[in-house]
């Protein structure tokens, strides 16, 4: 029996405390649950915020969704045909699939839930072109009539960067652009909305009424079996704080500990650390390509010759090398699209020769404005090694230090950095998202439709056109894949830092934790 | 008495004027976007804007101040902007906590400082002095964060005494309600006890140096019925308006107590709020607070009738 000095404490004052025993009890049956951030909005469409994803896989389902190993597997769907003509995809729901508030799930509410999601997504919008009609045919079949074959139809439904979830047809019709008010969905926790208190706790209870897959759990696809009665997220903002809660056992499970209080959580007895994510956290320095000095490559160029992943990442995640990894090409490592054909000039990590190079693009002492968020350490830290190499190969740089909010805005500005414009900025990404050339969403460079920085390179638009054409020969979206890495790293318009490890912690009296391409909660019960 | 109450409280009413007009302006003018931050990095400049758009925050100045001037008129705070949930809502939902966190710090401080003021004025130059002035000097120099981890360290991890983070409502009890207060409160309290310790020492001071003292003693009147009755009540006034400056202290130290032992009240409403531009959370919480402010001196003011009979308003 594990007494401790508070709980004598506790028991001294026991009648003034009985509510705080029942509470005890109620631990018992509660994951209890540090998220990443704070749950600030429940529509997966609206927001593409992290923790509203999390939140949207405990209380939505998929149609269909990612194995372990990246295959796309049906989940909601029992199945789906494709027509021999490729130009007609039939999808049928299992039985028994109910909302939260007792409906039914029909196709029509997929349907729906489709063609709200579809406006957002990014990849949905690449073969949107493709798609004639999206039709109800009875109560559990839906059809996707095409004007030509689209075998990334499932990719897309499927992926995990912007899931598409399925809600009742009455929530789903509202706009794209406008925030749903009820979190009612198909999925094996039901939100409680009444217990939402946004910045402190979000509340999930276990849907009775689930049916999940009756197959083990194999990334995100599987049995989501809700194993626990009680999903609770407390917003705690911060680390040290967290680790002393995680270590006296107040809360369960952390989902991103500081990289630095690792150790600290390895050392205690009761604490599991480790790599719950399938993928990493990629960093990202991206360029101004529309003003000088970085509208010109040879520029671009010569700041990657200085450039040394490790550096960033050991800013980043510190010294431990299990807990990053070099990845110098455009694709997520170890993914079968991840290759270094022209990947050579990041091997260079000189910043004599970097000067060199610098001097003969023509640099001539431009202003170079370096945007850092405050607010987020990991970017930060990126940020900063950058100004210093800027800075030693012998840039003009000056470093804005703001905060995420302000950046964001900034960054969208197209004025020279006279008029409150930017030269570089850095970011993150899950590895999942650079996966494909549909998804990648840093190496789109369509001018001033590209991600910020702006880059217009027609070669790599037709490249990964023709990459979504033939998505279904792998030899050939590899050549494609190579084709673009090389054109990427000519043209430079962001540099590839490498990717560190996130890992999650929790006591260890949780089981059934697994790996998955996104933090979910099915399958984990408390011993 | 009466007069002046209404007199004051309609005087408040410019005052939250000129504050709303300030914060908004303010916010108006602050650089960020709420739209590029609920967007996220897939949006294209057009979906950012269209939910500008959604938001009304692609209207001109004026019209969106009149908009929200007339809400509040009407009693409405707004909504906020990412959660959809109102702010009056927002602001019942976290304002226990921080009532609660600065009710328990103003009496754990002023009955702790108050004391220790007097007995450092009492004995003057002594062991005794010197240790409550020491004291001070600490918890004006020691920020309130590195207080909070060194007590969340010792009691909560070291000796396992009270929990390291968190709230419990008092409706789920008083003790687990006070177990949650302890540590923040005096992670807030420390520099609030060294404020009113030296201020006490200090107004104590002069008014042990006065005559009508010297008379007392010459008359026999114990010590305790000389500080206490006679010293403390004629230096009551200079101590209860630092008292009520302090309180705006404790706003501020709020949202870094309220962060250290994850306290969900409205120090971390309002800078979650602010750095996510949740524009009308960040007008109404300020609101509040400049209300609470303009109430507390009102309040204070009025004290001084109760210390100093010859206050009359």
């Amino acid at each position: 029996m594990n007494t401790t000095r508070r709980g004598t404490l506790l028991g001294a004052g026991a009648l003034l405390a009985a509510p705080a025993a029942r509470a005890q009890t109620a631990a018992a049956n509660t994951l209890r649950v540090i998220p990443q951030a704070n749950l600030t909005s429940l529509d997966p469409v609206w927001t593409t915020a992290v923790v509203t994803r999390n939140h949207a896989f405990l209380v939505y389902d998929q149609i269909c969704c990612v194995d372990g190993q990246g295959g796309i597997k049906p989940q909601m769907a029992e199945g789906w045909e494709i027509a021999p003509d490729q130009l007609s995809w039939t999808f049928t729901l299992r039985e028994g699939l109910m909302f939260h508030d007792g409906e039914r799930v029909l196709a029509r509410d997929c349907v729906a839930s489709i063609n709200r999601w579809a406006r957002r997504d990014p990849f949905m919008q690449v073969l949107q072109p493709n798609v004639a009609a999206i039709e109800v045919l009875d109560d559990r079949r839906f059809r996707f009539r095409l004007h030509r074959p689209t075998p990334m139809l499932a990719m897309a439904l499927g992926q995990t960067p912007f899931p598409c979830f399925v809600m009742p047809e009455r929530i789903a019709a509202t706009d794209a652009f406008q925030q749903i008010r009820d979190a009612v969905g198909s999925g094996p926790f039901r939100f409680v909305r009444e217990e939402w208190n946004p910045g402190q706790r979000a509340l999930w209870v276990r849907n009775e009424r689930y049916v999940p897959r009756n197959e083990p759990v194999d990334g995100l696809a599987g049995g989501r079996v809700p194993r626990i009665e009680r999903v609770e997220w407390t917003i705690l903002t911060d680390p040290a704080t967290s680790a002393n809660a995680m270590i006296q056992g107040e809360q369960d499970y952390w989902e991103y500990p500081l990289h630095d209080l690792l150790g600290l959580m390895r050392r205690n007895r009761n604490l599991v650390v480790e790599q719950r994510l399938q993928d990493g956290t990629y960093g990202v320095c991206r360029f101004n390509t529309l003003h000088p000095p970085f509208n010109n490559p040879a520029i671009r160029r010569a700041v990657a010759m200085a450039v040394d992943q490790r550096d960033y990442l050991r800013a980043v995640a510190g010294d431990d090398p299990a807990g990053w990894e070099v990845c110098e090409g455009v694709f997520t490592c170890g993914t079968p699209m991840a290759n270094e054909e022209g990947s050579e000039i990041l091997k260079v990590r000189s910043v004599e020769r970097a000067r060199a190079a610098l001097r003969e693009a023509g640099y001539a002492g431009e202003r170079v404005v370096l945007l850092t968020p405050g607010d987020y350490p990991q970017i930060n830290a990126l940020g900063l090694v950058t100004a210093d190499l800027m800075r030693r190969i012998g840039m003009n740089v000056e470093v804005v230090a703001t905060d995420w909010g302000t950046l964001v805005q900034r960054r969208a500005s197209r004025e020279p950095v006279e008029r409150g414009g930017w030269s570089v900025f850095h970011t993150t990404s899950a590895g999942l998202s650079l996966q494909q050339p549909v998804t990648h969403l840093f190496l789109r460079a369509n001018g001033a439709q590209a991600w910020f920085g702006w880059p217009d390179e027609p070669e790599i638009e037709r490249l990964r056109a023709e990459w979504v054409e033939k998505g279904a020969d792998p030899a050939e979206n590899r050549r494609i894949a190579a084709a673009l890495n090389r054109r990427a790293m000519e043209s430079m318009y962001y540099i590839p830092l490498g990717f560190y490890w996130q890992p999650s912690a929790w006591r260890r009296n949780l089981q059934g934790v697994f790996r998955a391409p996104a933090t979910v909660f099915w399958n984990i019960r408390k011993a | 008495m009466w007069a002046y109450i209404v007199r004051r409280v309609l005087a408040t009413i410019p005052v939250m004027a000129v504050v709303a007009l300030f914060v908004f302006s303010l916010l108006y003018i602050a650089p960020g976007d709420p739209a590029a931050v609920i967007a996220g990095d897939q949006a294209t400049p057009e979906d950012v804007e269209r939910i500008r758009a959604s938001l009304g925050l692609d209207r001109p100045y004026l019209v969106r101040f009149a908009d929200w001037l007339w809400d509040i008129l009407n009693g409405d705070l707004g909504t906020s902007i990412f959660t959809n949930l109102p702010v009056s809502t927002m602001i019942a939902q976290r304002i226990e906590p921080t009532l609660s966190l600065m009710v328990v710090t103003i009496l754990l401080a002023v009955s702790i400082a108050v004391p220790m003021g007097v007995v450092a004025a009492w004995k003057q130059g002594t062991m005794a002095d010197r240790a409550v002035m020491g004291f001070a000097v600490l918890g004006f120099s020691v920020p309130v964060f590195v207080v909070g981890y060194v007590l969340a360290y010792v009691f909560a991890l070291e000796l396992d005494w009270l929990p390291v983070q968190g709230y419990t409502p008092i409706s789920q009890g008083f003790l687990p309600w006070i177990e949650n207060l302890i540590l923040p409160a005096i992670a807030l309290g420390t520099v609030y006890i060294a404020l009113i310790a030296r201020i006490t020492r200090a107004t104590m001071l002069e008014v042990l140096s006065q005559d009508y003292i010297r008379t007392a003693r010459a008359k026999g009147v114990g010590q305790r019925a000389i500080l206490f009755l006679h010293a403390l009540k004629n230096a009551a006034v200079p101590i209860v308006t630092v008292i009520g400056i302090g309180i705006a202290l404790l706003i501020g130290g709020a949202v870094v107590t309220e962060s250290v032992f994850a306290i969900p009240g409205l120090g971390r409403l309002t800078v979650d709020a602010i750095l996510r531009r949740d524009y009308p959370v960040i007008q109404g919480v300020v609101l509040l607070f400049s209300f609470v402010y303009v109430l507390v001196n009102l309040v204070i003011d009025l004290l001084y009738t109760l210390f100093d009979p010859r206050i009359r308003y």
